[in-house]
């Protein structure tokens, strides 16, 4: 499983980061985590708000933060 | 590239930045004289000036107004706004929609450099793009009530209206001028986040929202002069009651409209902007004190200099207002009691509107990260749009209070 975490660094973003390593490490899924900060590659995405989360090249939410619940789902489905 | 713009909330500095602080304050310590008169009475009027903000402003207009911030962050819906920034969208509505869409999707600056790329790459083009750009972080709800309450409310709502009116103007010149390219920018599919119905009537949202405006307005209702009408002062005299009544029924809708998850995401997105917001401020206005001092209060910078680079209304003192704020970078919010120790110093009315709109606008960081996604040539003309622009708007609004 691809993770991406889309954002410039802002306080959001970090706090997406961070939930995501820490969801993916209770679940014991074997997931490639990335952050990709370079706003032109975020537009890339088509992504207007940050932070923004991708998994296996789908956008799942872009904006606000999930709740912890929700990341659980994604990463089992 | 590094996120440039509002590059302040950034907390983790980088260990040679660590290192320029450490220096810049060991060399602050070593060098300046401590014991003249002069820098006793700027030091003193620091700390004054933080105590009026203490007083009058923080427990009365800036906690219910990071209150509002949250709660606009947090309900209203930014893919009914995103869908107008699209590449089909209507040009007349994309370019309204741009210019006053910052009051609610610029309160996080995670939003505003990753939307201004997004319409510009990808969605309705540079005129929009550079509508909202301009506009963006002048009529965010906490730089307008800031402004409002501790500046005047004249400014505060020519501030709003010049950010409007003008963000349109910059966009609709950007796309002119660039016509051409804009007709070759490729447009792709942007992502909107689906519409969410959460369980209340947009007049059940509105009259919360609303509640809580009320309560800003009434708590921190200034005490009327003999010669304002009897109205005021009635409301005056009874402005805790409005204020404690507010309060029940803001209780009860929050009891009755919304759910417990809802609730608790209002108050972290309240309390990630105060944790954001209120350090930046503490250090704005020490600064502002130490430099400019309170209104009739010299500090540092003498008066007669403030007076005779933007004092009174001339096209210069306009201009030179315009250009600094274009340059300067001011943290969210610092340049409110940055203004008013420039106005207490003998700043006019129009070279200090000048300078609000140029100010959190632009800056050298914001310029050098908006030339990265569109590219230096574009990036100086809209520098000189802004500037230009606000030396007009600033000449207009002293004109007009004069």
């Amino acid at each position: 499983m691809k993770i991406e975490i889309l954002g410039t660094g802002c306080a959001k973003c970090q706090k997406l980061e961070a939930m995501i390593r820490e969801a993916v490490s209770a679940s014991g899924i074997e997931a490639e985590i990335s952050k990709v900060n370079d706003i032109k590659k975020i537009m890339t995405y088509g992504v207007l708000t940050t932070p923004g989360l991708v998994i296996d090249g789908e956008i799942k939410t872009a904006g606000k933060l999930p709740t912890a619940d929700q990341i659980e789902l994604w990463l089992k489905g | 590239m590094k996120p440039a713009y509002y590059a302040s909330d950034e907390v983790n500095m980088k260990e040679w930045q660590k290192l320029a602080w450490i220096i810049g304050i060991f060399l602050g310590a070593y060098y300046i004289p401590w014991d003249s008169i002069l820098i006793r009475q700027a030091g003193l009027e620091a700390f004054m000036m933080l105590q009026d903000y203490a007083r009058q402003h923080v427990l009365t207009c800036l906690i219910p107004a990071f209150f509002i911030a949250g709660a606009i962050s947090v309900f209203v819906s930014q893919a009914a706004v995103l869908k107008y920034f699209g590449a089909k969208a209507n040009k007349i509505l994309s370019y309204s929609v741009a210019s006053v869409s910052g009051s609610v999707l610029a309160v996080c600056s995670c939003t505003v450099l990753p939307l201004f790329a997004g319409i510009y790459t990808r969605g309705a083009g540079i005129g929009p793009a550079t509508a909202f750009l301009y506009s963006g972080p002048a009529i965010n709800v906490l730089a307008i009530i800031l402004t409002a309450k501790v500046l005047g409310w004249q400014l505060g709502l020519a501030r709003a209206i010049g950010a409007i009116f003008f963000a349109i103007i910059t966009g609709l010149l950007m796309a002119f001028i660039f016509r051409k390219d804009d007709a070759e920018h490729e447009t792709g599919e942007l992502f909107l986040p689906e519409e969410e119905g959460n369980g209340r009537a947009l007049w059940q949202d509105a009259l919360y929202m609303l509640t809580m405006v009320l309560i800003l307005v009434f708590a921190s209702f200034a005490r009327p002069t003999e010669n304002d009408g009897i109205v005021w002062q009635m409301i005056f005299s009874v402005k805790w009651y409005l204020v404690i009544a507010l309060v029940l029924v803001l209780a009860v809708m929050l009891k009755k409209w919304f759910v417990k998850e809802e609730l608790k995401g209002w108050v972290d997105s309240t309390w990630g902007f105060a944790k954001q917001i209120l350090p930046l401020l503490l250090g704005g206005v020490l600064v502002a004190g130490f430099l400019l001092g309170r209104p009739g209060h010299p500090a540092l910078i003498p008066e007669q200099y403030i007076q005779g680079l933007v004092g009174g209304n001339s096209l210069w003192a306009n201009f030179f207002a315009s250009i600094v704020g274009a340059f300067m970078y001011f943290a969210t919010l610092t340049e409110v009691p940055i203004l008013q120790g420039l106005i207490g110093s003998g700043m006019g009315q129009g070279p200090a509107l000048a300078l609000l709109l140029a100010g959190p606008a632009l800056s050298l960081p914001s310029m050098i990260a908006i030339a990265g996604i569109m590219g230096i040539k574009k990036t100086s003309i809209y520098c000189i749009i802004v500037v230009i622009l606000s030396t007009i708007a600033g000449m207009t609004y002293g004109w007009m209070v004069a």
